[in-house]
């Protein structure tokens, strides 16, 4: 097959979807590969160097699209564009199919298929075509960088000759792929780094990468569940997000820098930055909103904006990130490409096999065989392990002290009808038996229950040793053969000297062997 | 000597043995508490020898001599892994000597009930006292009797099958002859009908029968118990030989005895249900022998058992901060204990904050491991309950499994079919990185596959304990 790429349409787009490297390895998967003149260009790549990768290099956009059975892409075809995708042909791009549904009818229609770059779905096995969290990665970096740029004073703290700087405090809000990265960059910028996420199974996450987790304190129970979403935070609850913008109100003073990451799937972003927030912020102060494509976490951002606020606060609204540094977002997103054509050319002979049946191609597909086949079924694997919810939920103090109270009564109730039945049984005795037997007995009820009452004092370490001293102490029973020795029958004398002998052997045995065992316990 | 004073020095005994059980609720008073019950014993010993009744003060002296050398030699010779063995021998020496003073109360019994009354008032001692008794309390007297014989003759050959098994000269898997428990019920229901002859008058025979039977049961229940249940077994036994003592203490109307012989029999059985407990096994299934049978098909186990080599251990222990270690009897077994302190040592030297974590039913033996660990010196106030630490496995970077198995089984909470579904178990799947110390491949004791093994997070260290540990020591640094 031929894979192509055309140079991107989109206005500030400087991205390409192919790379000398990646075409390289295009190419041994049994592809031949064509690009149309200057696509590279603003990435950095240039014709000579994709020529001399063995890409053809063709002049014009409508030749490309002609030669080429597949094409790969960045951005989402234009109208043009989407006219020169005819029947056979295979597009593989960001498509963002819930907002371009109509093209994607139109495409389907036609009778193209569109493999959609945003739709792989995020299992494991799919992490190296996972071209959002690549892009995601690039934007949180470039977050940092964007904010330092505007940012009038150094990130690390320093004490120098010329006096004392304070170290810039950064909030990153939203622990995604965007938001570690930016935490990452920001900690190794020397910044005192705080990050918060509504998934609290995040906190150790943030804390690997050298932030400090804002706590909320709030009911776990309450919390969403990010398992369920294919590992992206879903809407949180409104009482959560009025304690988290408290939180946020509280700390929004202290703050130099927020970079701002959070975003639902196919939901306009949460506002989490409001005005009187930014009110609060020291002049000079920078908010980097890197979801103002869908409207934005700050109220005041202006989408591919940077607007400064009355208060002096900077607060940049770019959405092309990923774009400013397109040499390194090329080069990860055509490696995300070629994985896709890897998986989709299973024999690697030049063949695409579009196989439906597979979790990634078949997630990732919104058109083919004149179907729209998005939305696709959930995927047969889950997304992410599924968090272990505690199944014990925080019982309050009335509830507590019900249950206490039944556990009392209970407790009672049984230790009251074993007493009756005890105390029943030995009156039972008591009346036939004669009272000769009943005085032993006594001492034998009672000495059962305070052995009951020490026994359970015994630390578990200790009970070998409690097992060696009961065995000394039973021998007590060398009294009875003691008393017996002095017998004058001939065979009394005989068995009673025996058990004296057996019961010598184990009454210094015992004790000997638990003073042993008990010397060798020793404290650090 | 008078009476009186002999029933005193009882007094203070029996004060002396509740203190010296009591004292074993900590470390440092338990060494306080062996004096006081050999104070005890001593006291009483001494009141009994000067008592009424005795004689032969010579030969009892010589004899209680001879045998208290045989006991030190044993126990200065024991070795700590053969705790199980000496406890369990020691036990059938209880059983049997209970049966030989039941025997000898018989004899002089049937001796003082042929006399006149002329004859009778010319007795003293044990005999004397007998010859005071009522026909009422005669009765009584034998069916004491014959309880105290009973229980000794159980506890005498289940001593020795269970030291047989301790120690590897009887089969250790649980074995039963045809018919099982019918058998042991029908011996059971005999010993019942011969004892009913005997306290008509049917006279010694009646009695040895009864014993003979018991110690058929006392053989044929232990032979049905599988070595995993061991502990159980012995504390069982601890308990048996106390009510023997008791029992026999009804017949001779010596209440040290009794009070003696409740305490132990009182101690042995809360130990026993404290390992049926940690075991999740209900008393009765233990003493029936085996495991009753699961419920359904187990889960299967999936995965690989992944090999890992000393160097790749070392490396993970100079990486972590705390270390979990969990021995088990494979532990004893390999004589290991010394080199783990050691290695132990070496950890803590580095700062590292190295934990053990004891199951209550690890080794054959309640307190088994710990005993071991104090052996070699580990130092008592690191080495945990399970309820003390397995919450904080989740943190914990490295735990190591040295020769345990059942009690670190997550099917035990996983699989509603495991044998062991329900038992309490050490959760050191939680901590990032599990090693296994382990001979090789098999299911070992009890049979039961475990998933631990095939865990993600879990490497397998084959080889002998002591053998790997040693060759893991000089690569720590």
């Amino acid at each position: 097959m031929i894979i192509g790429a055309p140079k991107e349409t989109f206005e500030g787009e400087a991205r390409v979807a192919m790379t000398p490297d990646s075409a390289l390895q295009l190419q041994k998967l049994g592809h031949s590969c064509v690009i149309e003149m200057g696509a590279g260009a603003a990435a950095g790549f240039s014709d000579d160097a994709y020529a001399t990768a063995g890409v053809e290099v063709v002049k014009t956009a409508a030749a490309l699209w002609k030669a080429a059975d597949v094409i790969v892409k960045v951005r989402p075809p234009s109208d043009t564009e989407a006219k020169r995708l005819s029947a056979d042909k295979t597009l593989i791009s960001f498509f963002y199919p819930a907002a371009n549904e109509k093209l994607m009818k139109s495409l389907a229609k036609k009778g193209s298929s569109v493999i959609a770059m945003d739709m792989v779905p995020r299992i494991s096995r799919a992490q190296k075509m996972d071209a959002l969290s690549s892009m995601a990665n690039i934007a949180g970096y470039r977050a940092v960088i964007e904010a330092g740029n505007n940012f009038g004073r150094f990130f690390t703290g320093q004490v120098t000759a010329a006096g004392k700087v304070p170290p810039a405090k950064v909030l990153v809000v939203g622990a995604g792929v965007a938001g570690l990265a930016a935490i990452g960059t920001s900690t190794s910028l020397g910044a005192i780094t705080y990050a918060f996420d509504v998934r609290p199974e995040v906190a150790e996450q943030i804390e690997s990468m050298g932030a400090e987790f804002v706590f909320l304190e709030f009911d776990e129970s309450e919390l969403p569940d990010g398992a369920e979403t294919g590992g992206y935070a879903p809407p949180s609850s409104p009482e959560f997000q009025a304690k988290q913008l408290e939180k946020f109100r509280e700390i929004a003073p202290d703050i130099d820098i927020v970079i701002t990451t959070a975003l639902i799937p196919n939901r306009a972003a949460p506002l989490l930055w409001t005005k009187d927030m930014v009110e609060m912020m020291k002049p000079g102060s920078v908010i980097v909103d890197l979801a103002a494509e869908k409207g934005g976490n700050c109220e005041l951002t202006v989408m591919d904006e940077k607007i400064v606020s009355d208060n002096g606060v900077t607060i940049i609204g770019y959405t092309d990130f990923p774009s400013q540094m397109a040499a390194q977002s090329s080069t990860l997103y055509s490696t995300n490409i070629r994985h896709m054509l890897a998986d989709l050319t299973p024999e690697k002979d030049g063949v695409i096999v579009h196989d439906m049946d597979d979790d990634v191609i078949r997630g990732a597909t919104v058109a083919h065989a004149s179907e729209v086949t998005f939305p696709p079924p959930p995927p047969k694997v889950a997304a992410i392990a599924v968090q272990k919810k505690e199944p014990i939920k925080e019982l309050t103090a009335d509830e507590k002290r019900a249950l206490e109270t039944e556990a009392f009564k209970k407790q009672t109730k049984t230790q009251v009808g074993l007493l009756a039945a005890g105390g029943a049984l030995l009156l039972a005795i008591g009346l036939v038996a004669p009272a000769s037997f009943m005085q032993h007995f006594i001492v034998f009820v009672l000495s059962v229950f305070v052995g009951f009452q020490v026994i359970w004092n015994v630390s578990h370490s200790l009970h070998t040793p409690l097992m060696a001293v009961t065995n000394a102490i039973s021998s007590i029973i060398i009294l009875g053969a003691l008393t017996q020795i002095g017998s004058t029958s001939g065979i009394v004398v005989v068995l009673g000297a025996l058990a004296v002998f057996m019961t010598g052997i184990n009454i210094f045995g015992g004790f000997l062997v638990t003073r042993r065992m008990l010397a060798m316990f020793q404290k650090s | 000597m008078e009476y009186g004073f002999t029933t005193a020095a009882y007094v203070v005994a029996a004060v002396l043995f509740i203190l010296s059980l009591g004292g074993l609720s900590g470390q440092e008073s338990a060494k306080r508490a062996v004096w006081y019950g050999i104070v005890g014993m001593a006291l009483a010993v001494f009141a009994t020898l000067i008592g009424p009744g005795s004689g032969y003060w010579a030969l009892s002296i010589i004899l209680i001599a001879a045998g208290g050398a045989i006991g030190y030699q044993l126990a200065t010779k024991v070795q700590m892994t053969q705790m199980p063995e000496l406890v369990a021998a020691m036990h059938s020496l209880v059983g049997l000597a209970a049966v030989f003073v039941g025997f000898n109360a018989d004899i002089e019994l049937t001796r003082v009930l042929a006399m006149d009354d002329t004859a009778k008032k010319g007795l003293e001692g044990f005999a004397a006292l007998l010859a005071k008794k009522s026909s009422v309390e005669v009765s009584i007297l034998r069916v004491e009797l014959v309880l105290g014989i009973f229980i000794g003759a159980v506890t005498f050959t289940g001593s020795v099958i269970a030291y047989g098994k301790l120690a590897g000269r009887v089969d250790t898997s649980a074995t039963k002859l045809p018919g099982g428990h019918m058998l042991n019920a029908g011996a059971a229901a005999l010993s019942v009908l011969f004892a009913i002859m005997y306290f008509n008058g049917g006279g010694m025979i009646m009695l040895v029968l009864v014993t003979l039977l018991a110690l058929f049961i006392g053989y044929h229940l232990i032979m049905g118990i599988g070595g995993a249940d061991m502990p159980v077994v012995v504390s069982m036994l601890n308990s048996y030989s106390g009510w023997a003592a008791a029992a026999i203490g009804f017949s001779l109307g010596n209440d040290l005895l009794i009070v003696v012989g409740a305490l132990v029999g009182s101690s042995g059985a809360i130990l026993s249900y404290i390992m049926c407990k940690a075991m999740n096994r209900s008393f009765i299934s233990v003493i029936l022998g085996g495991f009753g049978g699961p419920a359904g098909e187990q889960m299967a186990v999936e995965g690989e058992q992944i090999a890992i080599e000393a160097d790749g251990v070392a490396a993970a222990l100079n990486d972590a901060d705390s270390i979990v270690i969990i021995p088990g009897y494979g532990m004893a077994v390999a004589q290991a204990q010394q080199t783990v302190s050691e290695l132990v040592r070496k950890l803590r030297a580095k700062g590292k904050n190295v934990r053990f974590a004891i199951h209550p039913v690890a080794g054959r033996l309640p307190g088994h491991m710990n005993v071991l660990l104090a052996e070699a010196k580990v130092p008592y106030d690191i080495v945990l309950e399970m309820d003390e630490i397995n919450d904080d496995f989740p943190e914990t970077d490295v735990a190591i499994v040295i020769g345990s198995n059942d009690i670190v089984n997550p099917a035990a909470q996983d699989d509603p079919n495991s044998p062991i579904a329900g038992m309490p178990v050490l959760e050191c799947w939680k901590a990032k990185q599990v090693f296994v110390s382990k001979r090789g491949q098999g299911t070992g004791y009890s049979g039961i596959e475990n998933p631990l093994f095939f865990k993600e997070n879990t490497r397998m260290f084959y080889g002998d304990a002591k053998q790997s540990l040693d060759k893991l020591l000089p690569m720590i640094d």
